[in-house]
């Protein structure tokens, strides 16, 4: 089964140039009690917002964005796939960012959201582009791994095993992994301890 | 055969099923532990696509997040929380997962639970769409976190997939000082490294030090490998661990055990195994560690100071400065005698019996001082137990604390433990980052279970080396 090839995103961009932003941060804990991840967009960043009203995304002007610009180390803490959730359904479908939390990054793959790194240089001239101009559109292209804001068009990277799945749409791992069951089951009979630990 | 693997590519090697079109690893998995916070999706995705769980006997479940941990009564008053509980004993039931619920004794925070079953083991691959999953490499373990999508594959397939990391030796030799304790150390390890120094590693935990440490404060350390990047950390099986398991439920008996015992000292890393990286720090230089800002690596010995923020590198700054803004600390300002207003003795981290005593020990005959609201909450019914067997909860009660039901509590606040509005926390717990506790300007300060305590009896940071402890 395949999901939809992802090769490029285009969208008005976010600015969030802060480093280390944690899973709390992005979505705090008290809206993990749900047993949907329905309505989780609405409180993404709900804490940073409500303390800071310039927090980017309290501002009209980047309500319809879809690609965030962020800095380093960008979704690290909690395993909480609530956190990419929120922010996909916030309207994020690309994160460029100088570096990403590995669970986290693991997460955005799992949803389809494109997830690329660049430099802390790269990432200040798109943000500054957005900044300037809020309507500029970006592209994030994962075929040519680029990111690109008007006339500004910067490098990106993405590990190839990621970045295939996304562009040929073979994102769906559940089935990848269950196409193998066969191995799966010969392979339990391999494992020492679920085989009384006899060689 | 001379086989130079460690163990984390043993153990990584004896679980891979193939290789991914992608090039990823799908890789079998041993164990699945599931809570109620991360799971209910996943069963929705198994639902959906009229799929069963693959090797119920392989999945454990448990409930700790959400839960109260004073009236625990049903159902919930927190009507969100009872829908979650509801949830996990409703997929429980329908897909033949084992449940410790909470009338279980055998229920709690499910990286104590899973030690304290014998549920993890040397060798395996364990996962939890909990990022303190890393816990269980105490064992000797790949023990991972993982998203709830993963955690419906591997609901499904008892796989996952993964890109094997690099493994980096995190080496410590020598004694630790008198009141230095696990927490310390691996808080100075993230200090060292950095807040993102481990991603894209696993983190192999070597040298007398981690030699001389107990089971539960391997798995201290293990825990907060997480808080430096690394997805997981391990310590290499020895007697210890055997030791560790022997008699415990899910591990085999007889001569089953002795097989057991073979293997899993057989998985630890060759004398001469190769790493792709390798750090060396003297214990001799950890001192009690206290976080003062909004990251675990920002953290002092308790004797030093606040940084400057002209001193610190250039690309640091901002961050310095928010964490230092947020917390209302002066900067280059000492650490000790910082106020506090909450402590809180808990979590996956440090809320085994071991770090009960070591607080009980502290609190003997003293009292909490004015003002201050402190809990003590096990992190499993049966550590509770143990240490109302010790009569350790008097010690609490008598001093002023609160002696709570198991569960996460206070340090991710999910459920009625929280702070309010600027409270301080000297917290024995994992995170400090903005708004963890449950306030969305609540402060975090991290230490060791010994060193909350102590903040608990003076009302502020203390040192527990100049903290004269009364026999219990
Ligand atoms: S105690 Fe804290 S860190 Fe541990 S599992 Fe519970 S919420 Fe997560």
């Amino acid at each position: 089964m395949s999901n939809t090839e992802i090769k490029t995103v285009t969208g008005t961009g976010i600015p969030l140039m802060f480093d280390d932003i944690d899973t709390d941060r992005i979505i705090p804990a008290r809206f993990l009690r749900c047993v949907t991840f329905d309505g989780l967009g609405e409180h993404a960043f709900e804490d940073d917002r409500q303390q800071d009203p310039g927090h980017p995304f309290n501002q009209s002007q980047y309500q319809t964005a879809s690609i965030l610009v962020a800095g380093r180390n960008f979704g690290c803490g909690s395993s909480r796939e609530h956190a990419p959730q929120s922010l996909m359904r916030w309207g994020i479908r690309a994160i460029v960012a100088e570096s990403f939390a590995e669970i986290f990054f693991g997460n955005c793959g799992s949803l389809g959201i494109a997830a690329v790194c660049a430099g802390r240089d790269d990432l200040k001239i798109l943000a500054d582009a957005v900044e300037r101009d809020p309507s500029i559109r970006l592209t994030v292209d994962l075929q040519t791994l680029t990111a690109t804001a008007g006339d500004n068009s910067v490098s990106v990277e993405m590990p190839d095993s990621v970045r295939d799945a996304l562009v040929t749409g073979e994102w769906d791992f559940l089935a990848q992994l269950l196409s193998a069951q066969d191995q799966i089951t010969a392979h339990s009979a391999t494992v020492p301890y679920l085989n009384g630990f006899s060689s | 055969m001379s086989d130079h693997r460690n163990l984390f590519n043993r153990v990584w090697d004896l679980h891979t099923v193939r290789t991914l079109p992608n090039g990823q690893t799908q890789l079998f998995v041993g164990l699945h532990l599931i809570h109620e916070v991360t799971s209910p999706q996943a069963f929705e995705i198994l639902r959906d696509r009229g799929l069963k769980v693959s090797c119920p006997k392989q999945t454990v479940a448990t409930v700790d997040h959400i839960i109260p941990t004073a009236g625990q009564a049903r159902p919930f008053q927190d009507n969100l929380a009872e829908q979650m509980m509801s949830a996990i004993e409703r997929n429980c039931d329908e897909f033949g997962v084992t449940l410790l619920n909470l009338d279980d004794n055998r229920q709690g925070i499910v990286h104590v639970v899973g030690p304290e079953q014998g549920l993890t083991q040397p060798g395996m691959t364990i996962v939890c769409g909990d990022s303190h999953t890393s816990t269980h490499g105490a064992f000797g373990s790949i023990a991972i976190g993982i998203g709830t999508s993963n955690v419906a594959q591997v609901l499904a397939t008892q796989t996952m997939f993964l890109r094997r990391p690099k493994v980096r030796r995190v080496i410590i030799n020598g004694d630790l000082a008198p009141g230095v304790y696990a927490k310390d150390v691996i808080l100075y390890i993230i200090q060292q490294l950095g807040v993102e120094g481990g991603v894209g590693y696993a983190y192999e935990y070597a040298g007398s030090t981690f030699d001389a440490m107990s089971m539960e404060e391997r798995m201290t350390v293990c825990n907060m490998s997480i808080e430096g990047g690394a997805r997981c950390g391990y310590i290499n099986p020895d007697e210890k661990t055997v030791e560790y398991l022997r008699g415990r439920p899910f591990v085999p008996d007889g001569e089953e055990f002795d097989r057991a015992a073979a293997w899993w000292l057989s998985m630890a890393s060759a004398d001469d195994a190769e790493f792709d990286d390798e750090v060396v720090f003297d214990a001799s230089v950890i001192e009690p560690t206290v976080t003062w800002g909004i990251t675990p690596a920002q953290s002092v010995g308790v004797s030093q100071q606040l940084p400057n923020v002209r001193d610190c590198a250039p690309g640091e700054q901002k961050l310095i400065e928010e964490a230092i803004q947020f917390m209302g600390l002066a900067e280059g300002s000492p650490i000790e005698g910082t106020k506090i207003d909450v402590a809180f003795i808990g979590s996956c981290t440090n809320s085994r019996i071991s770090d009960i005593r070591e607080a009980a020990h502290v609190v003997n005959g003293r009292s909490v001082a004015d003002g201050v609201k402190a809990i003590v909450v096990p992190g499993s019914q049966l550590v509770r137990e143990q240490a109302m067997d010790e009569g350790l909860h008097e010690v609490f009660e008598t001093a002023g604390f609160e002696w709570r039901e198991a569960g996460c509590s206070m340090c991710l606040a999910m459920n009625p433990d929280k702070l309010q509005g600027r409270e301080v926390c000297a917290s024995s717990s994992n995170r400090n980052f903005k708004g963890r506790q449950g306030s969305p300007t609540g402060r975090t300060l991290l230490m060791s279970p010994a060193m909350v305590a102590a903040a608990a009896i003076n009302g502020r940071v203390t040192d527990i080396r100049q903290f004269e402890v009364a026999g219990v």
